[in-house]
């Protein structure tokens, strides 16, 4: 069983970590089927709320809920200026007075889902928060691989980009770690977080070095608008640099594969090539999403009549 | 007149290196005696044996917000607050609403403090007008109106030049400058210390090299002007050797340091609570050990609470957007008092570095219990535990990391100019 809230992968421990995998492999079936839909969460209310818009996500998780029976129910606060953010737990209160099964929330500032939590009396399931965690990202990355390579354990995990900011990045590097893989960080300097070594990955300004070996090429979103200037001197030299095309795939084993969490910035993180076509897996990713967050929904929402954290916790 | 009886206790007086069990008599406002076997006729008479009997302590850096956020905290709330935490004089920082960068804003304060606070208050006046790092501000005047010492704290002056000036014309009022040593540049976005734990939990990291950039910056600004510098809350281990390298040259820098950056470590914030923010942040176990080593051995010179008060919906956001600041006051002695606990200091350096060395840096008559002195006196139960619940202690605001916490230490009495305003159990006892 996995706990009340799914707040980040730092909080799992291995064992949950598969049978959460382990549960979407499950799901997967559902989706080849003529009626797309099971009457598992039939009467749940899932509410989406999202301060941030993420299309991608916030459609995943509908579909999954919707493929369950539940009732969606998308919520879109807005989160415009922190100045009026005392509205935040406010606009949580509101919401767990209307009895949802489980809150799904995105936020642009670490932190908010766990803040969430501790006002609400559902169960929250964290879609992102800044640059902590994306926790059922991280899990579809895991489902991904583990079905492409048939395994996790002693693989060679490369994650290319804005280390710094990515919530993508510091779950997968939980993730990954806890299921036995090497997992290596790579990119400008700049974009290294500080201490990123005790998080448990080794860390590389060389793609050369990186990706020397590994079975797996993570490249992450950069945020050209953002770090241009700043951070990076430009799009141009990050991709000339940290940009993955064929020729620098070379360094990496000759079965690895190519993943990103989308959106992809063409020609900047991937080229066009590596977005489109083998080895990459992006599309695997999505279709992967769905099942994995019908997994958590299920974990989650379904695993008991009763509602409400106070009962659930005896 | 009144005459007030202390007897038996542990006296701890540092200006006067005293530290034997004797009684105190307060007679008409002011230490009358000290000594073994004092008695008194009609005298009202305390108990104090196996207690600390020690100066009220002196705060160089509190907010009391008023004028412009009572909300928060105002000077009758701020006042009994401290006198609950043992604190008989607190200095309170010019960033109110409108800043206490005028006369007329000083001279409010000093007239409300008057008719409100139990604790004896001085105002830091602006260093600059409106905190903005611009135009220094009429020192002269502010400090005729009653400032005792002049900053712009969390508004840190980042001009090199402007810094230069305010520095060198505050030797015409001989009164110290308090700095918030940081580089907003290079602090940038960060919420808390940059290390691991900000790149675990996902926020933006501000480095000690912000803090110390600006303490070597503001040290050779004081070799410079020659004037009187005061390092405001040092957080970063590595400003302790900057701040020893300034003293062993002869110049006139001083420096202090808060209860929680004493005591805590940006591990606190691990679960988001917004009662660890503050600026600057808490930093690491290793700069806790430093800094308590730079307590210990005088370099750093004195503690300081930072008393920082936020309304509850203030702090109920998303850890980015609260605000800076924790409560100080009530629980200052608590914190600090492990100190002596371990062993790393007597009990009569933890009273100096609370009242004396303060007293003395701002130049205030406080911090001594020789006769003739105002009878601001403070009695101690170091052994004695209690929990602290802000909604029952005496600020407007409960912004405390320590909230619901048992905490050993209790603050039995304050006494200020001889009258008894606090005492536990009975709480503020005059206002």
């Amino acid at each position: 069983m996995i706990g009340q809230d799914l707040l980040g992968i730092e909080d799992l421990e291995r064992e949950q970590i598969e049978l959460i995998l382990e549960t979407a492999e499950g799901m997967q079936e559902i989706a080849s089927r003529d009626v797309k839909k099971v009457p598992t969460l039939r009467g749940r209310t899932v509410v989406n709320l999202f301060f941030e818009p993420s299309t991608r996500t916030q459609t995943s998780f509908e579909i999954a809920g919707k493929r369950l029976a539940a009732d969606v129910v998308n919520f879109s606060a807005s989160s415009s200026s922190l100045s009026k953010s005392e509205s935040l737990l406010d606009t949580a209160k509101t919401l767990d007075a209307m009895d949802p099964d489980v809150v799904i929330v995105r936020h642009r500032v670490a932190g908010v889902p766990r803040k969430i939590a501790d006002v609400l009396d559902a169960p929250v399931i964290n879609a992102g928060d800044g640059a902590h965690e994306h926790p059922s990202q991280a899990l579809l990355d895991m489902l991904t691989v583990y079905q492409q390579k048939g395994r996790i354990e002693g693989l060679s995990v490369a994650i290319v980009g804005d280390i710094a900011h990515s919530r993508v990045a510091r779950s997968n590097i939980y993730g990954f770690t806890k299921l036995g893989a090497e997992v290596r960080v790579a990119g400008p300097p700049t974009l290294l977080p500080p201490g990123v070594d005790e998080l448990g990955v080794k860390s590389y300004t060389s793609l050369r070095e990186a990706l020397d070996g590994v079975d797996v090429v993570m490249a992450l979103r950069i945020q050209t608008e953002r770090l241009t200037g700043a951070l990076i001197p430009s799009v141009r030299e990050y991709s000339a640099t940290f940009g993955l095309d064929r020729a620098k795939l070379r360094f990496a084993r000759p079965d690895a594969i190519v993943m990103h969490p989308g959106p992809v910035n063409r020609g900047v993180e991937l080229s066009h090539e590596l977005t489109d076509d083998r080895p990459s897996v992006i599309l695997d990713q999505v279709r992967n999403g769905v099942a994995l967050r019908m997994a958590l929904l299920y974990l989650i929402a379904g695993r008991s009549a009763s509602r409400g954290k106070e009962q659930a916790s005896g | 007149m009144d005459r007030v009886l202390i007897r038996g206790g542990r006296i701890l007086d540092p200006s006067q290196g005293r530290d034997e069990e004797a009684d105190l008599l307060i007679e008409d406002g002011k230490v009358a005696a000290v000594g073994a076997g004092l008695s008194a006729a009609d005298a009202e008479v305390i108990d104090a044996s196996g207690k600390w009997v020690a100066p009220a302590f002196v705060d160089l850096h509190a907010h009391f917000r008023a004028p412009g956020q009572e909300y928060k905290e105002d000077l009758a709330s701020g006042g009994r607050s401290a006198v609950a935490g043992g604190f008989s004089a607190v200095c309170c920082m010019a960033n109110t609403d409108p800043v206490n960068d005028d006369p007329s804003v000083t001279q409010y304060i000093l007239d409300r403090a008057e008719k409100e606070s139990p604790a004896r208050v001085f105002p830091v006046a602006a260093a600059t007008r409106g905190l903005q790092g611009e135009v220094m501000t009429e020192m002269a005047a502010l400090k005729e109106a009653g400032a005792v010492a002049f900053s712009d704290d969390g508004a840190a002056i980042m001009d090199s030049s402007v810094m230069r000036r305010v520095l060198e014309y505050s030797k015409l009022v001989d009164a110290p400058v308090v700095v918030h040593a940081e580089d907003r540049s290079l602090r940038a976005d960060g919420v808390m210390n940059e290390g691991v734990m900000s790149t675990r939990l996902g926020l933006p990291g501000n480095p000690v090299e912000a803090e110390e950039l600006h303490v070597a910056r503001d040290v050779r600004l004081a070799r410079l002007t020659g004037a009187r510098l005061h390092v405001g809350h040092v957080s970063a281990g590595g400003s302790v050797d900057l701040i020893r390298e300034a003293k062993e040259e002869g110049l006139s820098v001083t420096a202090e340091v808060t209860p929680h950056h004493l005591s805590l470590t940006d591990e606190a914030t691990s679960g988001y609570d917004t009662n660890t923010k503050m600026s600057p942040p808490l930093r690491t176990r290793k700069d806790v050990e430093t800094l308590r080593k730079a307590l210990v051995e005088g370099v750093i010179d004195c503690i300081a609470t930072d008393h920082a008060p936020h309304a509850e919906y203030e702090k109920a956001v998303e850890f980015a957007a609260a605000p800076n600041g924790i409560l100080g006051l009530e629980t200052a002695f608590s914190i600090v008092s492990d100190l002596v606990r371990t062993g790393e200091m007597t009990p009569l350096q933890l009273m100096e570095r609370m009242s004396t060395a303060p007293a003395r840096i701002f130049g205030l008559d406080a911090g001594s219990l020789k006769e003739g002195k105002s009878a601001d006196v403070v009695i101690l139960d170091p052994e004695a535990t209690w929990t602290y619940e802000p909604a029952e202690g005496f600020s407007k605001s409960r912004n405390s990391p320590w909230s619901g916490q048992n905490l050993t230490g209790v603050v039995e009495a304050t006494f200020v100019k001889g009258r008894l305003v606090y005492q536990a159990g009975r709480g503020v006892v005059i206002q």
